[in-house]
């Protein structure tokens, strides 16, 4: 009976893993067949380097959208992975107690936060800042990296926190008790030995700007078209998705199921490079 | 002894983690160029009094000292005293070999170069001579850029040896530094260092009396926080009968 009941509860949870794998294997598969067919008919190179997007005359090249999705995660890292690394440096090893147990939840919570408010956020505070101080319309890469950087900056954080408390104590005792001060022990020893941890860090970060849609489509313009700075508007692969997905039909909506495959395949390759690095001892 | 023979001199010297004491009222005077050894029981405070002299307890949130350590004559306490040169000064290897993920080359040279100015000859130089001392030459000098987790956990022990070593400091403190080593790495590291107490002081926490008994020139006999007594012939001739039941393993 018991023998029963332990195979039983087994294969229930096999049943449930075995679901949310094929859930996301269906998807795959959905996006994969919708969007492979107008990728072979227009080129897979016209595709992605085309620099023309109308849709509605047949024109299908994502080359400004895949630029303009590069520009904005990679200023979101820009700005949002120096923050972050010294947020989980100060809390790991400078702050005392009573910091770190208000300090850490306030930045989780930032993960809580929906991304339309962070949008809304961006609209109204830092779009007019940009727009008045820097010139342009406001409505740009820039305003997209800076709210994106504070959207990252959780995974950053936690993220490198625990690998860096994840340190076994006696390499900074080790490097203390060679007579090196505090910051030169975490410069030199601590930030190296927990290299991997950090630039998964980094790279699960950046993957989740180059996913955020909601709060970009907001404030980056959305303008189809190579910026020329970072105070153009631009728009990025997941924002088209968001723009047209309402109206799209037939072709259309096949071209944006092939954004889609872009998209997925990037993110692929940067999460893939995120477990690599994890996975491989450092030494 | 004459004075001027005293490296370490500790003055009632009491250390409290938060309320609880677990050093009372210390007094002690370590030698140049001896092997002083602290045994005991455990929790008798010998990890708590070694990190005690290059200061590295103050890693600990909420411990307390009173009384005072002086070395060369000078209080390691003194507000103008710098931690960092004490800790040059005042070398320490530990229970645990812990190279840093780098090379082995990389591991014992990178305190040479944070520290001061040197062109890479000399680092060369310091490093090699480092492994050297540290008995490691022969099982490493064809592959100095391997990486340091690559040794054996005896090699390591020696690794971190010749990475204080290469420090050039005054004092090597060993807290059971061959505790998990297999007995021809032990027996290296014992050899290596009765050779480099001739140019320095050395304090152990010996793994057990046998190693006490081999290798230190005094011992000092710590239980529950008291020193109950240190000397040279403290194995020949116990002054003080619970030292002398501990020796003889009637309890600990
Ligand atoms: N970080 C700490 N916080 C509180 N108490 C501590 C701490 N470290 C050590 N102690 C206590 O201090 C006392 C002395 O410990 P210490 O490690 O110095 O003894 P020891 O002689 O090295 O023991 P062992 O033989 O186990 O190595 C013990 O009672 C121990 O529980
Ligand atoms: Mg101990």
């Amino acid at each position: 009976m018991k023998k029963f009941k332990e195979n039983l509860s087994g294969r229930i949870f096999l049943l449930f893993a075995l679901s949310s794998i094929s859930a996301l294997a269906l998807i795959t598969v959905f996006i994969v067949v919708r969007g492979i067919p107008i990728i072979s008919d227009v080129g897979i190179m016209d595709f992605v380097f085309g620099m023309n997007w109308a849709p509605t005359e047949g024109e299908y090249g994502i080359f400004p959208m895949i630029v303009g999705t590069v520009a904005v995660s990679l200023g979101a890292g820009l700005i949002g992975v120096p923050i972050g690394l010294c947020c989980s440096i100060f809390l790991s090893e400078f702050a005392p107690p009573f910091i770190t147990t208000v300090f850490r939840p306030a930045i989780q919570l930032l993960a809580g936060i929906p991304s339309v408010v962070y949008g809304f956020w961006g609209l109204i505070f830092i779009v007019p800042l940009i727009r008045d101080y820097l010139g342009g319309p406001g409505l740009s890469i820039l305003a997209a990296s800076i709210i994106l950087a504070i959207m990252i900056l959780p995974t950053v954080v936690s993220i490198s926190e625990v690998s860096l408390l994840a340190l076994p104590r006696q390499y900074k005792e080790g490097a203390l008790a060679l007579g090196l001060t505090h910051w030169q022990t975490i410069r030199c020893v601590m930030l190296p030995a927990a290299k991997s941890g950090i630039v998964a860090a980094v790279i699960l970060g950046i993957g989740r700007a180059i996913g955020e849609t909601m709060a970009v489509i907001m404030i980056v313009g959305n303008a189809v078209a190579m910026p020329e700075s970072i105070l153009d508007p631009v728009r990025t692969l997941t924002t088209n998705i968001g723009i047209e997905m309402g109206y799209a039909t037939g072709i259309h909506q096949e071209a944006l199921f092939a954004t889609g495959i872009i998209l997925f395949v990037v993110i692929m390759i940067l999460n893939a490079t995120a477990q690599y690095i994890t996975r491989k001892k450092s030494g | 002894m004459s004075e001027n023979n005293i490296k370490i001199e500790i003055k009632n010297f009491s250390f409290y983690y938060g309320q609880k004491q677990v050093i009372h009222d210390l007094n002690l005077k370590i030698h140049k160029n001896e092997i002083m050894s602290f045994f005991g029981p455990a929790n008798g405070g010998v990890t708590t009094l070694l990190r005690s002299l290059n200061r590295l307890f103050e890693l600990n949130h909420n411990t307390r000292s009173e009384g005072d350590i002086l070395i060369d004559g000078e209080s390691i306490f003194d507000p103008d005293a710098s931690v960092t040169e004490l800790r040059r000064k005042v070398g320490m290897v530990f229970e645990i070999p812990t190279p840093l993920p780098l090379s082995i080359f990389d591991n014992v040279a990178y305190g040479p170069r944070l520290n001061k100015k040197k062109s890479k000859d000399e680092i060369n130089e310091v490093v090699e001579q480092a492994i050297k001392q540290a008995a490691l030459w022969d099982d490493v000098s064809d592959r100095l850029r391997a990486p340091a987790m690559s040794l054996s956990g005896g090699q390591q022990q020696r690794l971190c040896i010749a990475r204080v070593l290469a420090l050039k400091p005054e004092v090597i403190i060993l807290d059971r530094a061959c505790s998990g080593l297999d007995p021809i790495s032990t027996a290296k590291i014992e050899e290596s260092l009765t050779k480099l107490k001739k140019q320095f002081t050395i304090v152990i926490a010996p793994h057990n009396v046998q190693q006490a008994m081999r290798i230190s020139d005094r011992a000092a006999f710590m239980l529950m926080g008291y020193l109950v007594e240190a000397g040279a012939d403290i194995f020949t001739h116990p002054q003080d009968q619970r030292t002398d039941d501990y020796i003889t393993g009637r309890f600990g």
